[in-house]
């Protein structure tokens, strides 16, 4: 067990530090020179020689790319990612007064994406009839097929402007959360839901449900007592990795919705090429989404009793 | 739901009357292929189980006998329908109830034993967890605790304490059977069905499981149903048989009669083929001076588990087959037999020993040289669902080790030739797998491996996934091909039966070592060692 934990926490460790070094590669040693991306392109013609030394000086540039680096990294361990070139201000303190308001939007939406799939998966196979069985299985190929932008519209139009519901932007209270959390759910779910619908249909037909039949078990007994979780099982390491795809989704969301967020201080950041700003949110976002998925791997054992007589057996997976 | 609950009493309470347990009658069930197309599984069937009685239903696969006790428990899938017919227990005639008044009879009346023990009980839940459940919904006044574990107690896990907090990966496969029956008991029906309750376990298991359940009938004194495709195993424990062939019973009688008399043609051709009722070979044994031509010597062979553990699938074994004659190895599963085989056809490296095959040493060899050795070792598996490439015609199967070993001449003529020698017809030639049955298939493999002219064959239980009479039928081919071609067999098997009907020499394995190895004659008349004895008392059919 504790190899287990080691191995997947190592696993989340260096997930964040290949997204630390892709950035920095990506931001810092790539562009011919970084120091002109501190300015604004138009004005970069008029800036004097000596401020870019100056700025080269104060933000390093003019150091090796390997002393740049590990300096960086060593900051980065005590998150810090230096100062956003924009505001201004520490680029943690930036990201963590927006980060709540998207994980808040985030995490919501995979709690109704994962209801929606269940829903789908339970409706699909408590039906008899064919007909009805493939419609409800066609659904969440077609709410992946939705971009997320036409859908975010397309919501705002009918919700917002014709019949008033919902606000269409703005982060004050429930009642705006409710058209972006919509529309980040729905193409969230349709992956979800499509492997719930097939786990439920195979594990239906399982040996140990004809047991439950025989047992004297009714239809709703089986699937709740016990296609429920064996079915849900595999959706659950879907659902963490999903979580990228949520975070992922809301720059749209937030643009569409002008919702404060990581989504729309990622937009801004890269529209004014605020490069330490943009550095810093791959990180945290590669944290947070680490963070998920080295839970998800540390419930399994919790739910799954073979995995864990593997584990105690005292090997890795 | 009073009326359900109304039916459901009447179903329990109808026993005290003469009725029998079971009364199937003209039962004819229908599949659907097509949009208004049909085709009968079941066609009018009858059949009676009474109260203490042991009967057996015996056919081979496609016969229709499962979707008969699924219609029996109203389980049969959306695509099946009951045409006409009726089924009643004790009287009380349940054709056509809904699930929730079956659900009723079910656990309560009818205790049903599933197939295959490994999948038929919740990965993710306790043994004891899912015999409550049983419980519960059959007998809500119970103290379901106590309930269960008598249950387990009964079915024959006298550890029911600590099975009861186990879960199922953690016993064997004889042990999860016991608790599947532990689940039928503890609803206290009146009657039992067994759907092939045995066929995934070794034979001493299932000898075991089956003693047992003739144990319950007389303790318990409750009617029992076997459905099974070894006449063998319905012979030997049966008061009743009755033999399905195509959704019709063909055949029904006392044991006796039925073994002694049969009056339907498929009951005789069922018994021919039944290994375990032979007493001879069906081909006179070879002499015995005949010179070797694969000696294997202290092969040894450990797997790394997971962790630091290890396991001995093979240790010190020796083999000898003698050139034209038939090696048999047996045991049960987990002996290292597959590995020994694996071993001698150079699929699976040997950590130690030595294996020669014509005076050549096979282990350590490179590749390329191996490759040169499998013009004179193939192999037979033992799935032919899977060891076929379904996009391959059976042309193209046949013919693959001639392109695989550039053998020059008209390779048409020897496909042809081939699939002659396997007796089967040149329309074959084009078609695909699925487009054969099973026995089919395996004459297609078993074609295919001879297309090299190799000296040995190394066969992998290459008949077990195939029915009795199938069976039969491929064997007769094997000895026929050894006669005329001077084939060497290494024929791996769990099925005594099978080793006295085509082996000459037999090699007994258990736990990765050889307990015991000679002639079949002596092994079988004389055995050496216990788990000899006991493998053999385990043979169904031969009492």
């Amino acid at each position: 067990m504790p190899r287990y934990i080691a191995l997947k926490l190592g696993r989340a460790v260096f997930v964040v530090w290949a997204a630390f070094t892709v950035a920095f590669v990506l931001l810092f040693v790539l562009p011919a020179d970084p120091v002109d991306l501190l300015f604004d392109p138009a004005e970069l013609n008029s800036v004097p020689p000596e401020v870019k030394e100056q700025m080269a000086a104060n933000y390093g540039f003019n150091e090796p790319v390997i002393v740049q680096y590990l300096d960086r990294l060593g900051h980065a361990l005590i998150l810090d990612f230096g100062n956003s070139v924009q505001s201004g201000q520490p680029v943690l303190r930036a990201v963590v007064d927006v980060l709540p308001s998207t994980l808040v939007l985030a995490a919501a939406a995979l709690v109704l994406a994962v209801l929606i799939a269940f829903g789908v998966a339970l409706a699909a196979t408590s039906t008899r009839r064919v007909w009805l069985r493939n419609l409800i299985e066609a659904l969440p190929s077609g709410a992946v097929s939705v971009p997320v932008f036409l859908s975010g519209i397309l919501m705002l139009q009918v919700f917002s402007f014709r019949l008033g519901w919902f606000p269409s932007f703005g982060d004050g209270g429930f009642r705006s959360l409710v058209l972006p959390l919509i529309t980040l759910a729905i193409p969230v779910s349709g992956p979800i839901a499509q492997l719930l619908v097939r786990n439920f249909t195979t594990e239906l037909h399982s040996g140990y449900v004809t047991t439950s039949w025989a047992k004297g078990s009714t239809r709703a007994g089986i699937v709740i007592r016990d296609v429920f979780r064996n079915a849900s099982l595999p959706a659950l390491t879907i659902a963490g990795i999903t979580f990228g795809n949520l975070i992922a989704g809301s720059v749209i969301t937030e643009t569409v919705f002008a919702r404060k967020g990581i989504g729309r201080l990622t937009q801004t950041a890269i529209n004014t090429l605020d490069v330490p700003l943009v550095a810093g949110i791959v990180v945290l976002v590669a944290a947070t989404f680490a963070l998920i998925n080295l839970i998800v791997d540390l419930i399994y054992p919790v739910l799954d009793p073979r995995l864990r007589a593997t584990l105690a057996a005292g090997g890795s997976r | 739901m009073t009326d359900t609950v109304a039916a459901a009493t009447e179903v329990t309470s109808a026993t005290d009357a003469q009725e029998p347990l079971l009364a199937i009658s003209g039962l004819a069930i229908d599949y659907r292929t097509g949009r208004r197309r049909w085709n009968p599984a079941v066609r009018g069937v009858s059949l009676r189980v009474e109260p203490g009685e042991f009967v057996s239903l015996v056919g081979e696969s496609g016969s229709g006998k499962t979707t008969l006790v699924q219609g029996a428990l109203g389980l049969l899938p959306a695509a099946a329908r009951i045409r006409g017919g009726s089924i009643a227990y004790s009287g009380v005639d349940v054709t056509g109830w809904n699930d929730k008044r079956m659900a009723l009879v079910r656990g309560n009346y009818v205790g049903f034993i599933p197939q295959d023990p490994n999948t038929s009980l919740n990965p993710v839940k306790r043994i004891g967890v899912q015999v409550i459940e049983a419980v519960r919904l059959n007998r809500p006044k119970a103290d379901y605790r106590e309930a269960a574990l008598e249950s387990l107690r009964t079915a024959g896990l006298h550890d029911a304490e600590r099975v009861f907090h186990q879960y199922p990966h953690e016993l064997s496969g004889g042990m999860k059977q016991r608790a599947l029956i532990a689940i039928a008991l503890a609803g206290r029906p009146k009657i039992i069905v067994a759907d092939e309750p045995t066929s995934a376990l070794d034979v001493t298991v299932q000898k075991r499981i089956l003693d047992h359940l003739v144990g319950l009938r007389a303790e318990l004194g409750i009617g029992i149903l076997l459905v099974t495709h070894d006449l063998g195993v319905a012979l030997d424990r049966s008061d009743r048989i009755l033999v399905m062939q195509r959704g019709e019973i063909v055949e029904e009688g006392p044991v006796a009669r039925l073994s002694a008399v049969p009056t339907a043609e498929y009951t005789k051709r069922l018994l021919d083929a039944a290994p375990g009722r032979h007493t001879g070979r069906l081909a006179p044994p070879t002499a015995g001076d005949t010179p070797s031509v694969l000696t294997a010597r202290a092969l040894t062979k450990t797997y790394q588990l997971r962790g630091r553990q290890e396991l001995r699938a093979l240790d010190a074994a020796d083999l000898v087959l003698r050139r034209g004659t038939t090696h048999a190895i047996v045991g049960e599963s987990g002996a290292g037999k597959s590995t020994l085989a694996g071993i001698l056809a150079g699929f699976t490296t040997a950590d130690g020993g030595s294996v020669q095959v014509g005076g050549r040493e096979v282990i350590g060899l490179r590749r390329k040289e191996l490759r040169e050795v499998r013009r004179d070792l193939q192999f037979v598996f033992q799935n032919p669902y899977t060891s076929l490439d379904p996009r391959f015609t059976v042309a193209r199967l046949i013919a693959e080790p001639l392109h695989a070993f550039r053998v020059a001449g008209d390779r048409k003529d020897r496909v042809r030739e081939l699939l002659a020698a396997v007796s089967l017809d040149e329309e074959f030639l084009h078609r695909l797998p699925f487009q054969l049955s099973g026995g089919q298939r395996q004459r297609v493999a078993i074609a295919r491996a001879l297309a090299l002219n190799p000296e040995i064959l190394v066969l992998d239980e290459a008949v077990s996934a195939l029915d009795v009479s199938v069976q039969a039928q491929i064997l007769r081919l094997l000895v026929d091909l050894q006669a005329r071609l001077g084939l060497s067999y290494v024929f791996v098997t769990h099925d005594l039966g099978v080793v006295r009907l085509i082996a000459d020499d037999v090699t007994v394995m258990k736990d990765g070592a050889v307990i015991e190895t000679g002639p079949v004659e002596r092994v079988f008349h004389s055995p050496g060692h216990d788990y000899t004895r006991q493998l053999l008392d385990s043979i169904p059919g031969v009492r």
